[in-house]
């Protein structure tokens, strides 16, 4: 069992929680996640490691409420417990310390997974802009913490409720075309974001090149089921020992996101009957 | 006076189509009597050949005999003395290639069901037999054993009763192994897995899951943590894909994440677990090992309406046990033999069919099996809704990415001696699937077996 010593709710849709978790906490590195399982009978469930502390062999997690399981994690409060927490899994993020200068590209709580990259650039000494979207100005998540380290923090909303209006490969596109030099770009966020972001650095004029994070539906994180296979350069990868982080270029995006709705009506089924049970209680 | 019944007492078990709609065991075991009767079918030879075919050497006639006199529990000793998982091995052995295989009564007629009389032997230990008193001295050692399946918990309860502090480290978060994740509940009931665990632990071995080698800690790391020897039962846990077109389609699932999802996240309770497993009304399953065939019978009480394997080999290849091809065929499987799948054909996504080219059989090849041959235009799509593949698996290359010095084949399988166990590293031994590649549970027990005896032999004189 894995105690949580802490909880924040960072927006209506978004937690964050510090778990302490000893083994993850004294090896995980950037870019690496762990897989959650709430409660026994639970389904198993990546989340990306948002934060470390190796002093107080804790790591921090920052999960959206998407569905089932999800919404059962957001109950449970500081001193409460998780059933499994295993990790650090995937490969660390390929942070070059060469690169002079890198563009962070997030959506949504994409910035979380984002976060723990563009500070481990910045501790190395590579200059880091970010920008960060969200639907609304309480979806941008980790503005603050970006704004510690990050040279520049762009914000980009739909509704203009925070920062500029627009997507964030408006913004990027702005940046390119100012002539700002980046060696890098990572994206973390939606598929369809990534996949937008990725159409726009690939273009010959800009040709930067761009990791981004994959987030198939996953099961041991091991490299057992394959479950998690994504297609990268024309080859079958597990993102979950291959990645979760891979040349943006040569991702096949239509087919991630064709397989991620593979359990949809599964899913809409248990959340139903979870929604069924909180009307009873 | 020997029964000279040409045949095995029957084993009783549910009826075909009721249990093909449930998860229930499938066979439910013989009685006392039954089994005592079947026991008096051993003529108790002198030198003993149904045991030169038992890799860990049960002393088949000797526990047979106190069976024949009704004595249970003397029998159960005898064959712990030499097998720690009794109630498993009954169940899942290739009897028929092993010790039933070598039994003279089967020359003329059936062979002694010694797989039936060990699991009767260990189900009733289960329900009647009294714990052991256990009095193990501890020698201050410390080993580590990484990986919870067959040949894991053989090496640590070994080395745990000659008085080794034992700790297992387990990725998943539940112990076992294949016994866990990829058996099927109506063919090893979990309870009884997890029974046989908690002898395990009994012994004063610690278990700890939800640690990753190679990942949470490791190999090196487990040495700076103190332990001695390490030992390596990692299983071949990695799914092989045919790298036919088609295979990301949605709706193919290798046979581990499809019986993983169904198992250890106990998909079979469907609507009282989270984890979803979806099956359409026709499905294939390309394979023909157990695997395939508890992937297909899985298949079947899920709900499909429809299930195929399909094999690019022959009948007389079929590495299934026995029992569970006929099990199958029973439940309603269909084989589609000597096919072997080229394609698989999608729309908007989903699969809607496999196509399989029809083979014929040529020379024998390396394996001494003959190798099939496609014969042209003779492609066919069969129409299905999901595929699974089952077509082998190999070692997780977690561990030999992380660990200096250990050498492994080109396959993957970590390279021992194979008297010992011993690795190319010092003090790091390795033993089951991880090094001989897919192989059976029993194989397993018998290499985690020989492990520890070399390990306590080397420290023994540290
Ligand atoms: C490597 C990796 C890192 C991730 N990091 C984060 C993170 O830091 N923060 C965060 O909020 N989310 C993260 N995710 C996504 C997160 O795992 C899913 O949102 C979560 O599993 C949804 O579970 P649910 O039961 O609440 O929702 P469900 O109702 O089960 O599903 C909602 C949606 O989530 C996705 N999903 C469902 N099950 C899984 C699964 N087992 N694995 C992956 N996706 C699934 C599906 O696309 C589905 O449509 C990550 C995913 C991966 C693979
Ligand atoms: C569906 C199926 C049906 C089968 N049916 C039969 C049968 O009827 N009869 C028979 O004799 N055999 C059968 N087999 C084969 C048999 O189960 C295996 O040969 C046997 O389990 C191998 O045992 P093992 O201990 O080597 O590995 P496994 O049972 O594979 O156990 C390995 C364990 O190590 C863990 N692990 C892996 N990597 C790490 C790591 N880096 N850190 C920590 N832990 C790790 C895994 O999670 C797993 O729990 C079947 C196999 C399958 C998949
Ligand atoms: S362990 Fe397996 S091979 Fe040995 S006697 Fe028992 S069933 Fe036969
Ligand atoms: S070979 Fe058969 S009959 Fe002979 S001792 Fe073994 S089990 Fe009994
Ligand atoms: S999650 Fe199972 S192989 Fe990646």
């Amino acid at each position: 069992m894995y105690k949580i010593v802490k909880k924040e709710v960072l927006n209506s849709v978004v937690v964050m929680m510090e778990i302490e978790a000893p083994y993850v906490a004294a090896r995980c590195e950037a870019g690496q996640f762990v897989i959650v399982r709430v409660d026994e009978d639970g389904e198993r469930i990546p989340l990306t490691i948002a934060d470390f502390d190796r002093e107080r062999n804790t790591v921090e997690i920052i999960f959206q409420v998407v569905g089932y399981s999800t919404t059962l994690m957001a109950k449970l409060n500081e001193g409460d417990y998780l059933q499994d927490f295993v990790g650090p899994l995937g490969q660390p993020a390929p942070l070059n310390k060469e690169w002079k200068r890198v563009i962070g590209v997030a959506g949504g709580v994409g910035a979380a997974p984002l976060y723990p990259q563009a500070k481990k650039l910045a501790e190395q000494g590579t200059k880091v802009d970010v920008i960060i979207g969200g639907r609304t100005a309480e979806l941008v998540l980790l503005k603050e913490k970006f704004e510690k380290f990050c040279d520049n923090v762009y914000i980009m909303t739909d509704d203009g409720s925070l920062g500029e209006q627009g997507v964030v490969t408006k913004k990027l596109q702005e940046l390119l075309d100012a002539g700002v030099k980046y060696d890098h770009a990572i994206a973390i966020g939606p598929l369809i974001m990534m996949k937008f972001v990725v159409a726009l650095t690939k273009k010959p004029e800009y040709n930067l090149p761009t990791a981004v994070s994959l987030n198939p539906i996953m099961i041991d994180g091991t490299g057992m089921c394959g479950g998690c296979r994504v297609t990268v350069g024309g080859e079958t990868k597990f993102a979950c020992v291959d990645g979760p982080d891979f040349d943006g270029f040569e991702v096949d995006f239509d087919q991630c996101m064709k397989r991620q709705t593979f359990f949809k009506e599964e899913e809409h089924e248990c959340m139903m009957k979870l929604q069924a049970d909180q009307m009873q209680n | 006076m020997p029964n000279m019944s040409p045949t095995k007492v029957p084993m009783p078990q549910q009826d075909p189509n009721v249990r093909n709609k449930n998860f229930e065991e499938v066979a439910t075991g013989y009685t006392a009597e039954m089994a005592m009767e079947e026991a008096t079918r051993c003529i108790n030879c002198k030198n003993r050949p149904c045991m030169t075919g038992c890799p860990v050497n049960v002393p088949i006639p000797g526990f047979i005999e106190q069976v024949a006199a009704g004595n249970f529990e003397k029998a159960y000793e005898i064959i712990t003395s030499e097998n720690a998982l009794p109630a498993i091995c009954g169940r899942v052995c290739p009897q028929e290639n092993q010790c039933e295989g070598k039994c003279i009564r089967g020359i003329k007629g059936e062979s002694v069901s010694i797989g039936r009389l060990e699991r009767f032997v260990a189900d009733y230990h289960m329900a009647h037999g009294a714990k052991a008193e256990l009095n193990i001295e501890k020698n201050g050692k410390r080993v580590a054993v990484v990986g919870s399946g067959p040949a894991g918990i053989t090496c640590a309860g070994e080395l745990a009763k000659k008085g080794y502090d034992v700790t297992i480290f387990e990725a998943l978060h539940k112990a076992g192994g294949v016994l866990s994740y990829g058996i099927p509940e109506f063919r090893l009931p979990k309870s009884l897995v997890a029974k046989e665990l908690e002898n395990i632990t009994d012994l004063g071995v610690d278990l700890e899951t939800n640690v990753v080698i190679g990942r949470s800690l490791t190999v090196d790391d487990l040495f700076a943590r103190g332990f001695d020897a390490v030992f390596l039962g990692t299983g071949a846990g990695l799914p092989n894909f045919l790298r036919i077109p088609g295979e990301n389609l949605l709706g193919v699932y290798s046979a581990n994440e499809f019986l993983t999802r169904v198992n250890l996240m106990k998909g079979y309770k469907k609507g009282e677990v989270p984890t979803p497993v979806k099956v359409g009304k026709r499905v294939a399953v390309v394979g023909a090992g157990n695997v395939a065939m508890d992937a297909a019978r899985t298949a079947k009480r899920l709900g499909a309406e429809e299930v195929y394997i399909v094999y690019r080999r022959g009948a007389e290849e079929v590495p299934a046990r026995k029992e569970e091809v006929e099990h199958a065929k029973e439940e309603g499987v269909i084989f589609k033999l000597l096919n072997n799948p080229v394609e698989i054909h999608g729309e908007d996504g989903w699969v809607t069919g496999i196509e399989v080219v029809a083979q014929e059989l040529g020379e024998p090849d390396a394996s001494g099996r003959r190798r099939p041959q496609p014969i042209e235009g003779s492609n066919t799509v069969i129409p299905v809704e999901t595929v699974v593949i089952a077509i082998g698996q190999s070692p997780n290359p977690l561990i030999r990415q992380t660990t200096e010095g250990l050498e492994t084949q080109k396959w993957g399988g970590i390279i021992v001696n194979e008297e010992t166990g011993e690795s190319t590293r010092e003090h790091v031994y390795a033993g089951g699937d991880v090094v001989t590649g897919a192989a059976t549970v029993i194989l397993a027990m018998g290499a985690g077996k020989k492990a520890a005896k070399a390990i306590d032999e080397s420290l023994k004189e540290m």
